[in-house]
């Protein structure tokens, strides 16, 4: 008896894993990740947003002003991620619902590793992408302080000469984040007093 | 203690002999600083001001915008004066809004600045200001805080009462303060011919509701006196507007005594509606004038200046029920409308009580043809007993104007007597005074010629400062004091000196004016005909002696920054686009020894300096606002060659590393 839950998916987990494949869709509107910067010239901050398609905010501002520590300049096409993410985001998310209407465990054990997958392949990009444009600085940079780089921190807080950079989930980020945990307590959750059996 | 210890006698003593000294002398109001003031005007660093106070510049032609209650200047904006700190009056795109039939007229005399309201409230659009030299009226757009509108005025000698406008800004008024003969007459008329052949022209001016585009739809022609202020009924007084007239002798000579000589000069009372109306009906005669109408384009950023040809004029001694005159005592400054519409008060310099009319009398009075003569003919005028609200007695000497709070008080200054005095619209009971210094002309309170005033604070806007503040010479700062309205005794807060003369000022909350502020311009909204919108398109171009330069500046290089192949006598138009797009980064623009000025560009925006080089040499060229760290490398330069040399044009930037 205690075994069948392996094979048997209850109605709560298909719920769950329907709620989360809901909240994995908030991916498509609203911005994932941001990167917030602010500075005694730049009281009112400015902001980057990383999207799963592109980026938003200030990207202007913040170009201009890394042009003088000679930071590369930040532009969407360089990111072929913004190509690529979208699609790969739409086959796991299809990968849960598809585990739910098959009221297949396996297949919600494969989507559960896809979504860990992604997420650890994701930091460990954008972490990349980071130390990149932090340590790769243009030689003839106007300003150039001996030992400094300028890699953004991958979560939280860090000084950046005189900016605070700030790298923090979004509503998106923070959405799938919970659709994510969702998919953990689909898999992992199993109410002892359940007597939801099916014959 | 002991009374032998004779040192503590001497503080009693000394009261004691200043209370004699005192005593002696009749008494006199004391200063009567808040003990709170500084609590009240300490606006702490990084916090915003309440209200904003725009005051004209008096004969700086200018108007400068304060921070209320701190008295901090924010904001110098060039009008009618040329302004070489950001090229105003001096950039080719700016020199076409100081052009007048006159040609190019560089200054003024800038006296009443006016909020344009809706429903009698001022809505924070666009404030008006009069140019009383050349007759003139100026919008400014108070989202970018630039003058985008100028239009002189035909057939006046000096627009002083000017720019008042109506409930719903549908027009603005200018009136004459120095009447003369029409500008089409052609006769050398003799001045002692006044009476004859000079006359006064009331201007009205249309605003366009949506873009505030201002246009000169009428004028009426009225008898030869002095006009002075004007204010336009609101509610139930909508349709009329009201003007203070001086000099009703019609002297023309000496006329600090002769214009003194009547007991009453006159409020006219012009129903501007029944003017619209015989003006749409065709009734206007069309006559020869000509004058400047002068407009700043924002997407262009140029302004362009046109030459008018002709307006309407009506005869109002041809139209009866257009025009009344109520008497006034005497040579009257101010006329002012009570928020509610129903009460005209004039404030007569010479007389020694505030006359208030009522609305209701009048058109009773009108009704009932309760005449006292006629002017010219066939201008009734009011009896003065049956207009008459009643009379504020003995309010101080010398009443010039008057604004209203939001409690049913009036505040009304005393140039002679040097003091504000509150009294009590319903019942004509001076409640409290308070002295000012000193001889303040006009007042401010926020709101206050609205028909809902703000109140709170009160702005006494003073002609003279004698020693309020450390000397500078001969020449001393001009001032105003700010003053606590908001209880029962009116309290001095505090006194700021400021830019030119503070003619007189209106107040409004900062909300209504911060929720349009831009902050730059959009690059791509640039539609100037000389924009570079980025720095791959910048170039120089020769066309016989005239060289445009298509120069970009962004943090921290201008391109090209180096130029060669300009020759002495060239006419050199240097088009300088700021091409940052973000919150305070304007570029300034600089030639050595340019003989009119430098630019200051805001983002997104093009400028032009036109430069003709009278030297051969190297000559620097540079930014002058410290835009960025690297700002002190913002620079570049021309080579100029000897007339007739034969340099080709050769201009360029060294290759940027970092941004490639």
């Amino acid at each position: 008896m205690r075994y069948a839950k392996f094979t048997i998916m209850k109605t709560h987990t298909r719920a769950l894993i329907i709620i989360s494949c809901g909240l994995m869709l908030s991916a498509y509107f609203f911005p994932l990740w941001q990167i917030l910067l602010d500075a005694p010239q730049y009281p009112e901050g400015l902001e980057m947003k990383i999207w799963l398609n592109g980026l938003s905010g200030n990207i202007a501002q913040i170009n201009g002003l890394n042009h003088y520590i000679g930071m590369k300049f930040i532009s969407v096409d360089d990111f072929k991620e913004f190509k690529i993410l979208p699609y790969v985001f739409s086959a796991l998310t299809l990968i849960g619902i598809l585990s739910a209407a098959l009221k297949s465990r396996k297949l919600l054990l494969t989507w559960f590793i896809g979504l860990c997958f992604f997420a650890i392949v994701g930091f460990g990009d954008f972490y990349q992408w980071e130390y990149n444009y932090g340590h790769q600085l243009n030689p003839h940079a106007a300003i150039k302080v001996e030992g400094m780089y300028y890699q953004p921190p991958l979560f939280g807080y860090k000084q950046l000469l005189n900016f605070t950079a700030g790298s923090l989930p979004d509503t998106g980020g923070l959405l799938v984040g919970l659709g994510g945990l969702l998919a953990a307590v689909a898999l992992f959750y199993h109410p002892r007093s359940s007597s939801n059996q099916r014959s | 203690m002991k009374l032998s210890n004779y040192k503590a006698w001497i503080p009693a003593l000394t009261l004691l002999a200043g209370s004699v000294i005192i005593g002696c002398k009749p008494g006199k109001v004391g200063s009567a600083v808040d003990e709170d003031a500084a609590k009240k005007v300490y606006v702490a660093p990084g916090k915003y001001d309440e209200i904003y106070a725009f005051m004209s510049g008096g004969f700086s032609g200018q108007v400068a915008a304060y921070g209320i209650p701190s008295g901090r200047l924010l904001k110098v904006i060039p009008v009618f004066s040329q302004n070489p700190e950001n090229g105003y009056g001096y950039s080719e795109e700016t020199k076409p809004m100081l052009n007048t039939s006159h040609g190019f007229v560089p200054w003024d005399d800038s006296h009443h600045p006016e909020l344009s309201k809706t429903n009698g409230e001022d809505d924070g659009r666009w404030l008006f200001i009069n140019g009383n030299n050349t007759p003139r009226i100026a919008r400014i757009n108070l989202a970018t805080f630039k003058t985008t509108e100028i239009l002189e005025l035909p057939n006046i000698g000096g627009n002083h009462a000017s720019p008042f406008c109506t409930e719903n800004t549908e027009y603005v008024v200018g009136n004459t303060r120095f009447s003369e003969p029409l500008d089409d007459d052609k006769t050398d008329n003799p001045i002692s011919s006044f009476k004859q052949t000079f006359k006064g022209a009331v201007s009205f001016v249309k605003v366009n509701k949506d873009n505030g585009a201002m246009n000169l739809a009428f004028q009426l022609i009225v008898p030869p006196f002095n006009y002075d202020l004007a204010h336009a009924g609101k509610g139930p007084s909508h349709d009329w507007i009201f003007f203070t007239c001086y000099n009703t002798e019609q002297a023309h000579t000496l006329l600090e005594v002769n214009a003194s000589q009547r007991d009453k000069d006159f409020i006219m009372a012009v129903n501007w509606k029944r003017a619209e109306e015989l003006i749409a009906a065709g009734k206007g005669t069309k006559i020869p004038a000509k004058y400047a109408h002068n407009t700043y384009n924002e997407n262009t950023h140029t302004a362009t200046s046109v030459i008018e040809t002709g307006t309407q004029v009506i005869d109002v001694t041809k139209f009866p029920g257009l025009v009344y005159y109520m008497p006034c005592p005497k040579s009257p400054h101010g006329v002012d409308v009570s928020p509610d519409g129903l009460n005209i008060v004039a404030s007569g310099k010479l007389a020694a009580v505030i006359p208030v009319f009522s609305y209701q009398k009048m058109l009773n009075a009108i009704d009932k043809k309760q005449y006292d003569g006629m002017v010219d003919g066939n201008i009734p005028v009011l009896k003065y007993e049956a207009v008459l609200h009643g009379e504020v007695k003995k309010p101080g000497l010398g009443p010039l104007h008057t604004e209203f709070d939001n409690k049913g008080y009036a505040y009304t200054t005393m140039f002679v007597s040097s003091e504000v005095v509150k009294w009590k619209v319903d019942n004509l009971e001076i409640a409290d005074r308070i002295p000012s210094y000193y001889s303040p002309g006009h007042l401010s309170v926020v709101g206050g010629d609205s028909k809902k005033p703000f109140g709170k604070y009160l702005l006494s806007l003073n002609k003279i400062t004698k020693d309020r503040y450390l000397p500078t010479g001969p020449e001393l700062a001009q001032a105003c004091q700010l003053i606590d309205i908001a209880g029962n005794k009116m309290k001095l807060l505090l006194d700021f000196p400021t830019i030119g003369e503070p003619h007189y000022a209106q107040m409004i909350p900062a909300d209504k004016i911060l929720k349009n502020q831009v902050k730059f311009f959009k690059l791509d909204d640039n539609k100037n005909a000389y924009v570079t919108k980025s720095e791959k398109d910048t170039k120089v171009v020769r066309n016989g002696n005239r060289v445009d330069v298509y120069m970009t500046a962004i943090r921290s290089h201008l391109a090209p920054d180096n130029i060669e192949g300009i020759k002495v006598g060239d006419e050199v138009y240097v088009h300088v686009t700021n091409l940052e797009q973000d919150w305070d980064v304007p570029h300034g623009f600089a030639i050595k020894g340019a003989n009119n000025a430098e630019l200051l560009i805001m983002p997104g925006e093009t400028c032009t300096l036109k430069w003709v080089p009278g030297l051969p040499g190297i000559i620097p060229f540079y930014c002058t606002d410290f835009c960025s760290a690297l700002h002190q490398e913002m620079q570049g330069y021309f080579r100029v060659s000897p007339a007739g040399a034969n340099v080709p044009i050769k201009f360029s930037i060294g290759e940027n590393p970092v941004t490639k």
